[in-house]
């Protein structure tokens, strides 16, 4: 069913993570930054699909089943970090977090 | 047709992938994220991942994603965030920004990734090969990733519990 070049899977991901390295840079709010990380890591994912797709094997999509998972472990542990941050120091915008700054 | 498909789905990812970007409000953009998992997930149908398309729309869309509108909820943080468009950060993302766009046009015009002509995978024989992979190439990693999943968890327990004796203790 994959009628589409392998080129242009390949443009929407590099697009998808050049829009995610945008939002890391741009935004200010902590959670919406860690969005666009998830955003950069779906990218990354839609490559490999493609590339396996076109390659004829499997091991493209099992690595991507083991980043779904890591994907979901790092999203816990970083919203708990977020979390924890929010409760000390009562703000998630990254430029009032500059203890390390002075 | 399946071009017709694949034009709607990678325009609709992106579509969505800017309003995650640029949403002034977390709820929206979380929401934004969302959509654009799901047109992810369909870009996979198209590729003929399957089970990858669903095991995204599981994890991603249902899990990771309530996972942030809960988070949001959670920290009631108020539209109160500066976009402002100006600082050397600013500067830095558009010139980042640009010089992928270059990367991306250039790959666009003149690269041609040359490839064999897609073998085709039986659809319903993928899970079975899923299986077999994970259970004998890659058996060691998956235990692994177990035990990471553990750690992750025990992890999430400590940082929510830790604050609080912090706070008792002075």
């Amino acid at each position: 069913m994959m009628t589409a070049s392998l080129n242009a899977y390949v443009i929407v991901s590099a697009v998808l993570f050049a829009i995610g390295f945008f939002g890391v840079l741009i935004r200010r709010n902590t959670l919406i930054v860690f969005m666009s990380l998830e955003l950069m890591l779906i990218a990354s994912t839609l490559a490999l699909v493609a590339f396996s797709r076109v390659n004829g094997t499997m091991d493209g999509n099992v690595f991507v089943f083991f980043i779904l998972t890591v994907a979901a472990a790092e999203v816990a542990v970083g919203l708990a970090i977020i979390v924890a941050l929010f409760r000390r120091r009562h703000t998630v915008q990254i430029d009032q977090l500059d203890t390390l700054k002075n | 047709m399946a071009q017709f498909l694949f034009l709607l789905f990678a325009i609709f990812t992106v579509l969505c992938a800017v309003g995650v970007v640029v949403n002034k409000n977390a709820v929206n953009a979380s929401i934004c994220l969302i959509l654009c998992l799901v047109g992810v997930a369909g870009l996979f149908v198209q590729l003929d991942a399957y089970l990858l398309a669903f095991v995204l729309l599981l994890v991603y869309a249902g899990a990771v994603a309530a996972l942030f509108l809960f988070i949001v909820m959670l920290l009631d943080v108020q539209g109160k965030e500066t976009f402002g468009l100006r600082g050397i950060r600013t500067i830095a993302g558009f010139v980042a920004f640009a010089l992928l766009l270059a990367g991306i046009g250039s790959v666009a015009l003149k690269g041609q990734i040359v490839s064999s002509p897609p073998v085709s995978v039986a659809g319903g024989a993928q899970l079975k090969l899923y299986a077999y992979q994970l259970f004998t190439t890659y058996l060691l990693p998956v235990q692994i990733i177990g035990f990471l999943l553990l750690i992750s968890m025990l992890g999430v327990i400590v940082l929510s519990k830790k604050h609080e004796i912090t706070e008792d203790a002075p």
